[in-house]
């Protein structure tokens, strides 16, 4: 099938700390995954785990290590702001900082109309933005001439899901679009995702933490935990049946919106960030309730399970056989 | 039997602007009672942009232009004393602030600051904050409390945004309870975690709160988190709380049709059918509708509804639900 977007064998490293003691991280470690036309695709894992990086280098806000971004089969130069053409189109993890907070937010949205030669005139440019405000619960008149501070949490996001509107973009590169807006919003704004791709063939790379909405709306899913995807497939195989013991985990960390099934054990989340990051076989290994030998030594290759790929030695060729022989 | 340890009494924060010469008034605090107690962890969830970071603003004192008190008043209970902010100077805000009450804003990334190590924020909140104290005397408190907290020490070398968002929420959360505040107070501290963190975050609150047997006020629309951790919630519609009751009842037994909309549009696992949102658009609370603000999205609609504000009905004791089709109501006074 035809591919609108292809991550192949991405990798992104950064190094921080002093000249004498550098550490390098790898925030992105060799992923491949592709979108395809009117496709919901999540992106989900731990915080830090690299969904952002991803995200920024898809964009070309970042440039990767090595590995390739193909879209709609043309390789993307390293750097080139992707983000800025009419296609493909994003919105930003922190609505806090996507908007300088000296300008009045209307300014972007009628720059964008401009740009992209969206509107005859003044009062037809109103009316498209007023026509995208509307499908995220808010309206032109209570947004103009406002700048960023006057605005709450999910308002300024729902304001950054109405601008990547405007173009009408096929792909959408959504990094959080929905963190900071309350369950019924946050559903409106799933349903609205929902009907781009149904009606329009629009895709969506669904970054969130939220694996509720995350089942609900998306086709397929990647679980990425330290740089690596763990575990990718079909929403309702990854999400219903988590074979990696991180999705598990995952899964199993959900809070229930019913009071009378809370968490009755904690969890340890002593290990630091770059420790796992640094490990050498599989990272979740110093968690992993499965821990075996190989897991400290070899990184796992990934297994077909299913419909799905899972990053995990508990699935893979000699230890099944092993298994077996058990 | 509990004891209050923060109140506000028909408490009315709006945004007061300027807009070409003409004066508009946002009213993102319409007339809250609250009555948080000592020991408990009080929710609060409600639509976004419904006026909970405001609330919360209020509650901290950290009203400030354009935002005005414009009506009745908040109470702390300070050592068996009841003290009115509103008669508080600067100074003894500052020193009411993380003694008493502490704030982890939405959005926590902007208390630390990012050009410095968080060793520097450290050294400079305890140097602002802890008097009679050596630096180094007082850089060991704050180490002690970071490990108290199963943190690792190591995050002390490194700059903000090299940590995790979930680590950067618990470091701005140790900050935040370092001087052991009765009241803390979170806006969205777990939003943009993954689950397993937030989970750490929550169990760290928890930790906290019972170590310290204080008050936790949380903000957050995570119905789960809601569910998980609070003992009672408060349901904020358009500036004002319209329903409140014991975490089990609000999602048990939810009287207000906003409040029963917010339940119900929650997604569940293994159901994919659609799920529907509160139809109709969050009210501009510069511009209000009339009698009860949900009337217009509201399925129950009565004729009462337009006109008049419903006032508050004890469905239980501790169970209060400001709606017409509930019941008469009573100005609570
Ligand atoms: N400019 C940078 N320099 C050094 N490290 C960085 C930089 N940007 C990101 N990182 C690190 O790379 C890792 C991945 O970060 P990224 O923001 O992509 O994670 P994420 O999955 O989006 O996390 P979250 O769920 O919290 O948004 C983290 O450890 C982060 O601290
Ligand atoms: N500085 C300001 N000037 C004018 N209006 C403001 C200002 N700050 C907030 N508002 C308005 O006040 C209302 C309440 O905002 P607030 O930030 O309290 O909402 P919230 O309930 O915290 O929302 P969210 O869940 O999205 O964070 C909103 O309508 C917002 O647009
Ligand atoms: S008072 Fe009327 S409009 Fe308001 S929630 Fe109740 S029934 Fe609906
Ligand atoms: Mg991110
Ligand atoms: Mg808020």
């Amino acid at each position: 099938m035809e591919k609108l977007l292809e991550i192949d064998q991405l990798t992104k490293v950064f190094s921080f700390g002093s000249i004498l003691s550098k550490i390098k991280l790898t925030a992105v470690d060799n992923i491949s995954f592709d979108i395809k036309p009117a496709e919901i695709f999540a992106l989900a894992g731990e915080s830090g785990c690299g969904k952002s990086t991803t995200a920024r280098m898809i964009m070309g806000f970042e440039s990767p290590t090595s590995g390739q971004i193909i879209h709609s089969g043309t390789e993307v130069a390293k750097n080139e702001k992707v983000w800025f053409t009419q296609g493909i189109q994003a919105i930003f993890q922190d609505p806090f900082g996507t908007f300088n907070p000296l300008r009045t937010v209307d300014r972007y949205f009628f720059e964008t109309v401009k740009n992209y030669k969206l509107a005859k005139n003044k009062t037809d440019a109103i009316k498209l933005i007023d026509a995208k405000l509307k499908a995220v619960g808010l309206s032109y008149e209570e947004f103009a001439g406002k700048y960023p501070s006057e605005f709450s949490g999910g308002q300024l996001q729902r304001i950054s899901v109405a601008r990547s509107l405007l173009t009408d973009p096929k792909l959408l590169i959504a990094d959080e679009p929905v963190s900071m807006v309350d369950a019924s919003l946050r559903m409106s704004i799933v349903n609205l995702f929902k009907e781009l791709k149904e009606n329009f063939g629009v895709s969506v790379l669904y970054i969130t933490h939220d694996l509720a909405t995350a089942y609900y709306v998306s086709d397929r899913i990647a679980i990425m935990f330290r740089g690596d995807i763990v575990e990718m497939g079909p929403v309702e195989q990854v999400l219903m049946e988590p074979k990696h013991p991180y999705t598990q985990l995952l899964r199993e960390s959900i809070p229930e919106a019913d009071p009378e099934k809370r968490w009755n054990y904690k969890i340890d989340l002593s290990e630091l960030e770059y420790e796992e990051y640094m490990r050498k076989g599989c990272k979740f290994a110093g968690r992993c309730p499965q821990v075996m030998e190989i897991c400290k030594a070899e990184m796992p290759q990934d297994t077909q399970v299913g419909k799905a790929f899972v990053k995990c030695h508990l699935y893979s060729e000699s230890q099944k056989s092993q298994n077996e022989v058990i | 039997m509990n004891k209050t340890i923060l109140k506000t009494d028909h408490l009315k924060a709006f945004y007061v602007l300027d807009v070409h010469g003409t004066q508009k008034v946002v009213k993102a605090v319409n007339d809250v009672n609250l009555d948080i107690q000592e020991n408990e962890v009080y929710g609060i969830a409600g639509e976004s942009g419904c006026g909970k970071t405001t609330l919360l603003k209020a509650l901290v004192a950290a009203i400030e232009p354009p935002l005005r008190l414009m009506d009745g008043k908040i109470l702390y209970q300070v050592n068996g004393k009841e003290i009115d902010v509103a008669s508080l100077d600067q100074e003894a805000k500052r020193k009411l602030r993380w003694e008493y009450i502490s704030y982890v804003p939405q959005g926590s990334m902007s208390v630390l600051n990012p050009v410095t190590k968080l060793k520097e924020t450290y050294r400079d909140f305890i140097g602002s904050h802890v008097s009679g104290k050596s630096k180094d005397e007082a850089f060991e408190i704050a180490k002690e409390h970071l490990l108290d907290l199963g943190l690792p020490l190591k995050i002390l070398d490194a700059y903000p945004h090299q940590l995790s968002g979930g680590m950067r929420q618990r470091v701005t959360i140790a900050l935040a309870t370092l001087l052991k505040p009765r009241i803390i107070i979170g806006d969205e501290p777990t939003t943009a975690l993954d689950v397993v963190v937030q989970r750490g975050v929550v169990q760290l609150l928890k930790d906290i709160q019972g170590k310290l047997q204080n008050t936790i006020i949380l903000v957050t629309h995570d119905m789960g988190v809601q569910a998980n951790v609070a003992d009672r919630v408060g349901i904020m519609y358009a500036g004002k709380i319209v329903e409140e009751a014991p975490t089990e009842t609000i999602y048990g037994n939810p009287a207000h049709p906003y409040t029963q909309y917010l339940i119900d549009s929650l997604p569940k696992f293994g159901d994919k059918s659609t799920r529907k949102s509160v139809p109709g658009s969050p009210p501009d609370l510069g511009n209000l509708p009339s009698g009860c603000p949900f009337h217009p999205r509201c399925p129950h609609v009565m004729e009462i509804c337009k006109q008049e504000m419903p006032g508050y009905t004890k469905l239980e004791p501790n169970h209060r639900v400001a709606c017409w089709l509930v019941g008469e109501g009573e100005r609570l006074s």
